[in-house]
């Protein structure tokens, strides 16, 4: 039983199906080739340890990566405990069908998937103005953490849930507390997952740019405290972008080592998940 | 855990200990925010004051004059910087004059329309005039490029022709000087209005653009300075009325000194008292 | 899990307090949508006392300076930009994970995912200094500014391919052998396989996913900030500027007050239903597949 159709018509879907493949490529090679080929002549290690001039159009970012490793750090230091926390009421205080589990994991997925303008919105009116923090690393931190709450929390839950259930029999064979358990056992086991989360919620916040720009502001100079004002990398290049005229060049050498680092971030996080899943079988 | 707990506790103190001391006040920090137009010149002001003060730190924010008056209102910000006189329902305000500056409307270079009459910026800001060569340029369509709202440039524009901004029939909508400038020096069909200072200011460093003037008077600084210039405005700082702050007001006296008289010229805006 | 609910079983002090320091991150997770939710609902009431919700739909225009609030072009901005981005952007996801599953060899393939993966992770506002940048420029030669619907779409659709591709590739993958097996047995041609058994077999995940990826491009900031010209108006074409909902908030949040600020935070409660309704559908998408 022959499917009776011209050989003409699978041999035209070859063709559209790797010329789809080539154009997605080649539109993603035009613009990652764009980034390296206007920022790398800019990017240089006094690029990334000088103070911003003429407004960013001359100088460096070091200023603004610090301001970015803040933020993200602040970020971390709040939705880490949280995250962790909640992840592991979910994963060993609670059966999956439990009516509050649906409940905390319902309402993480809600956060997850407000805008991140109305976090900004959200941000500038709590911690901003009505915690009275104004323009602040600690405020746009703070709205962050908030953000990657919900994609924190899902893979610490997942990296726990997938711990094998021996060695929770064997805790509890061994007489050891529930904290016990936890810290001896069960998190040292899902701690390359617990890991990978960690590293992709930075990627996240790293990306990040409407929160931040009602919460910590603009400023571009060294922060002296966490009350100051900062900008991230990512705003920075937003304000060279639409603001500077001439801040292209820059705009794209900021981009280029925004990117560079997401892509490091990118590859630990999954090698650490690789080793997870391999040690989750080696584990017996 | 008990680990969680110290980090929420420690925290809360954090956002509890801020609420009582206002950042800014009674700490060698001041926040300037306001006009995109008073920016430049309050970054270059703040850089000499805190050469001339060690120990203080003065963060200049953008945002335009309505934020301003905002952020000085709430204590956001120390001192608001509005490129327009104060209203009458600003008057919680305390307004500092620093500088004179207009506003004119900039083309394009290349752009072989030497001037403009103000029925002509009417009808082209309106949408009834939609290509340059009815007004004698070339057979291109005409880009309008118009501020956002909460601008100050934009009300004083609105209310110097006597429009709305409903009325305006734009094709780009830009926030600050700068972004204006941006837009129309990459595309040479557009017309826009900005601070004659920073249009100056891009002029002189080697920017593509053309400053038009007005109801005939050229828009130059020699103009402004002896009145002749139609679309004229004073530059405030304004602090919330009772500002106690020694730092701001110390600020204040130094931007509006003759000190920093030099700066304000830089900046291609008149100094007053001059 | 070994059923640590009742804390009463536990002879150890600590884990009574342990027990109750996780309820308590919990609690502050939890509470986080709720205050979110609160908040914006809050600060938008103020504007119910004086404008009448309808008019946010009927107003002669958005000038919240003189009055005006109508929402309704910037909504069909949103919608129009986001609806272009994922039209472009799913059958080139699709097409795409298909190409990996069963038309490149394996290194090939392997190759793509990886690359796909790394785009996934490129910021959105790299793509909008990109789209400013490169695209607005070539669309300018069409139309001066450039800035426009189409700019929005183009660039909006590149960002959430990836995404698109790994979401269809995912899809693919649960496609049971034994379809495959079948289709190559009863001697049909790959692409008729494709065409009649894999993406009809695989239709729901792609559906669920496309939603998704609608949700992210409606509540996209920057990347439409950046190059969509942010004139208020209804577009009459696609080269037409336009402002979003998401851009409208992001550029007068700064400054607005009293009606105008309640009127942002409206806005801003409209694009949280709107998505949220968009990745509900998705879900029920995808709740169907699993019961069927």
């Amino acid at each position: 039983m022959r499917e009776p159709g011209p050989r003409g018509a699978d041999r035209l879907a070859t063709v559209a199906f790797w010329a789809v493949a080539v154009l997605v490529v080649a539109l993603f090679a035009w613009l990652v080739g764009d980034v390296l080929r206007h920022g790398f002549s800019h990017v240089s290690l006094s690029f990334l340890s000088a103070e911003p001039e003429d407004a960013g159009r001359a100088g460096g970012i070091a200023p603004i990566i610090v301001s970015t490793l803040i933020i993200v750090a602040i970020c971390m230091a709040v939705a880490v405990p949280l995250g962790l926390g909640t992840a592991i009421l979910l994963s060993e205080f609670l059966p999956v069908s439990s009516r509050q589990g649906r409940f905390v994991r319902r309402s993480l997925d809600v956060l997850a998937s407000v805008p991140s303008v109305v976090f900004g919105l959200f941000g500038n009116a709590v911690f901003c103005q009505r915690l009275g923090l104004g323009f602040s690393l600690l405020s746009g931190g703070l709205t962050l953490a908030c953000m990657v709450l919900p994609f924190f929390t899902r893979t610490a839950e997942e990296g726990l849930r997938a711990v094998p259930r021996e060695y929770r029999e064997a805790a509890a064979a061994l007489g050891l507390s529930q904290t016990g358990t936890l810290a001896h056992v069960l998190l040292p086991a899902a701690m390359p997952g617990l890991l990978a989360g960690f590293i992709l919620a930075v990627t996240r916040s790293l990306a990040e740019t409407a929160a931040l720009i009602f919460t910590s502001g603009y400023v571009a100079r060294m922060p002296e405290s966490l009350f100051e004002s900062g900008r991230t990398l990512s705003v920075h290049i937003y304000d060279l972008a639409m603001n500077v005229s001439g801040g292209e060049g820059m705009a794209y050498a900021s981009a280029l080592v925004l990117m560079v680092l997401l892509i490091v971030l990118n590859r630990s996080a999954t090698w650490l998940s690789r080793r997870w899943s391999t040690q989750k079988g080696v584990a017996s | 855990m008990d680990r969680t707990w110290a980090v929420v506790a420690v925290l809360l103190v954090f956002a509890t200990g801020c609420q009582s001391e206002k950042p800014g006040q009674a700490r060698s920090k001041l926040t300037l925010s306001g006009a995109s137009t008073l920016a430049p010149l309050m970054s270059e002001v703040a850089r000499r004051f805190e050469a001339q003060n060690p120990g203080v730190r003065v963060d200049v924010q953008m945002g335009g004059s309505s934020r301003g008056v905002m952020d000085a209102r709430q204590g956001l910000a120390d001192i608001g910087m509005v490129s327009r006189d104060l209203k009458p329902d600003e008057s919680d305000l305390d307004a500092h004059p620093v500088a004179r500056d207009g506003i004119c409307i900039i083309l394009h270079q290349s752009n072989p329309v030497a001037s403009l009459t103000d029925e002509q910026i009417v009808s082209i800001f309106t949408g009834k005039i939609t290509a340059w060569k009815e007004v004698g340029g070339a057979d291109k369509p005409i880009v309008v490029v118009n501020k956002a709202e909460g601008r100050s440039t934009l009300e004083l524009f609105l209310h110097h022709f006597k429009l709305k901004n409903s009325e305006i029939k734009a094709q780009a909508v830009i926030g600050d000087n700068q972004q204006g400038i941006k837009t129309v020096e990459n595309s040479p069909e557009s017309i826009g209005y900005v601070s004659i200072g920073a249009a100056e200011f891009a002029a002189k460093h080697g920017k593509p653009l053309k400053l038009l003037p007005m109801a005939g008077v050229e828009a130059t600084l020699d103009n402004l300075r002896n009145g002749s210039f139609p679309l004229a405005r004073t530059l405030h700082l304004v602090t919330k009325k009772g500002q106690q702050d020694e730092l701001a007001l110390k600020f204040i006296s130094f931007a509006q000194s003759p000190e920093a008289h030099d700066l304000v010229e830089k900046q291609y805006f008149i100094p007053l008292g001059k | 899990m070994i059923s640590w609910r009742s804390s009463t079983s536990s002879r150890w002090g600590s884990d009574a307090l342990l027990l109750w320091g996780l309820r308590g991150t919990a609690l502050v997770s939890t509470a986080v949508v709720v205050l979110i939710a609160l908040f914006v609902a809050r600060e938008s009431f103020p504007l119910l006392h004086t404008v009448a919700p309808l008019r946010l739909l009927t107003d002669g225009s958005w000038n919240p300076l003189e009055g005006a609030y109508n929402l309704a072009p910037m909504l069909v901005g949103t919608l129009l930009v986001s609806a272009g981005a994922v039209l472009i952007s799913a059958p080139l996801g699709i097409a795409s994970a298909i190409f990996c599953h069963f038309y490149a060899p394996p290194l090939i393939a392997r190759g793509y995912r990886v690359i796909i993966e790394l785009l996934a992770g490129i910021p959105s506002v790299v793509y909008g200094l990109w789209g400013l940048v490169v695209i607005v420029p070539l669309l300018g030669q069409i139309r001066p500014l450039g800035t426009s619907v189409l700019a929005g779409s183009l660039i909006l659709a590149l960002m959430i391919l990836p995404t698109m591709v790994v979401v269809a590739d995912a899809s693919f993958a649960r496609v049971p052998r034994e379809y495959l097996q079948a289709a190559a047995s009863l001697g049909l041609s790959k692409w008729t396989t494709v065409r009649s058994v894999v993406i009809p077999a695989a239709r729901r995940g792609l559906i669920t996913g496309a939603l998704l990826q609608t949700g992210r491009a409606v509540g996209e900031t920057m990347a439409v900030l950046m190059v969509c010209g942010n004139v208020v108006q209804m577009p009459a074409r696609l080269t037409d500027p336009v402002r979003t909902l998401t851009a409208n908030i992001a550029l007068e949040m700064a400054y607005a007050m009293g009606d105008h600020r309640a009127a942002l935070f409206t806005s801003g409660l409209v694009l949280f239903l709107m998505i949220f309704a968009i990745v509900a559908c998705a879900e029920l998408v995808n709740r169907e597949r699993s019961n069927a």
